[in-house]
């Protein structure tokens, strides 16, 4: 699947699983962008069926089981909604 | 890309309903026109507002229950003061008194399964009339069919279920 990259600061892996319908989708990659960090980022709603089919079924599998958006990897670690505090934390990991 | 006009309008159209049936819409007006957006969005998409913030399916049948306003909506206004997108929102938040917290995902993965809360039968015999439930507001109303459109929260008939 490609995910769209965000240049910035290289802290690791960082994917984030998104909607572009999604309010909390869009304040969580604003919030990505405003600590300058580099990531990569998906809307899964954009996606033709077979990937998106594909993409979704990865997200629920490895990282949420929920199903639920947005979903943040941060070098491993899912970070489940729009949650500030959790994503300084990892990245200060 | 839906012009502004268009969410505008639509924001001044689900206030009024709101607001008619004592719901209020989050005070944030540049949060709500995303989300508005993203409703008016799914609905060119699959021809219904499903949540901005779920992945609808497109099958009608599957996301009913993820139709705005969703049948989560009034449980998580009370348990959490905003529905899971947040744009519906407790009084108290609507006032700046309390801040919209992040709301869990309480739908069941993949959409409740067909058929639950089926009625046990036992007391439909001695009622003249079935009992229908409006799954989004909880209204009832004693008829031979649910009614086209919710009288209170304005959700279509396929949202309602057969209750006694």
């Amino acid at each position: 699947m490609d995910m769209i990259h965000v240049d910035g600061k290289d802290r690791g892996p960082i994917y984030l699983y998104a909607l572009s319908t999604c309010g909390w989708c869009a304040k969580t990659k604003e919030f990505l962008s405003s600590l300058g960090v580099a990531f990569d980022y998906v809307f899964v709603d954009q996606l033709p069926k077979d990937e998106m089919e594909q993409t979704y079924s990865e997200m629920l599998q490895l990282y949420n089981p929920l199903g639920s958006f947005p979903t943040l990897v941060i070098n491993g670690k899912a970070i489940i909604g729009y949650q500030e505090n959790e994503i300084r934390e990892a990245l200060a990991e | 890309m839906i012009p502004d006009e268009q969410v505008e309008k639509e924001y001044l159209r689900l206030k009024k309903e709101a607001e008619a049936g004592g719901y209020r819409l989050n005070p944030d007006r540049e949060f709500v026109a995303g989300l508005v957006r993203g409703l008016l969005t799914n609905t060119e998409r699959y021809g219904y507002p499903a949540c901005p913030c779920r992945l609808a399916t497109g099958e009608r049948e599957t996301d009913l229950d993820i139709i705005c306003p969703c049948d989560y909506r009034d449980p998580d206004l009370t348990d959490h003061g905003a529905c899971y997108c947040a744009l519906y929102v407790s009084a108290e938040v609507a006032s700046g008194k309390a801040e919209a917290k992040p709301v869990p995902e309480r739908r069941p993965p993949g959409g409740p399964k067909k058929g639950e809360a089926r009625p046990s039968g036992r007391v439909a015999g001695s009622l003249p009339l079935p009992v229908w439930r409006c799954r989004v507001c909880g209204y009832l109303c004693a008829r031979e069919n649910p009614p086209e459109i919710c009288p209170i929260c304005k959700a279509g008939k396929d949202r309602f279920e057969r209750f006694i």
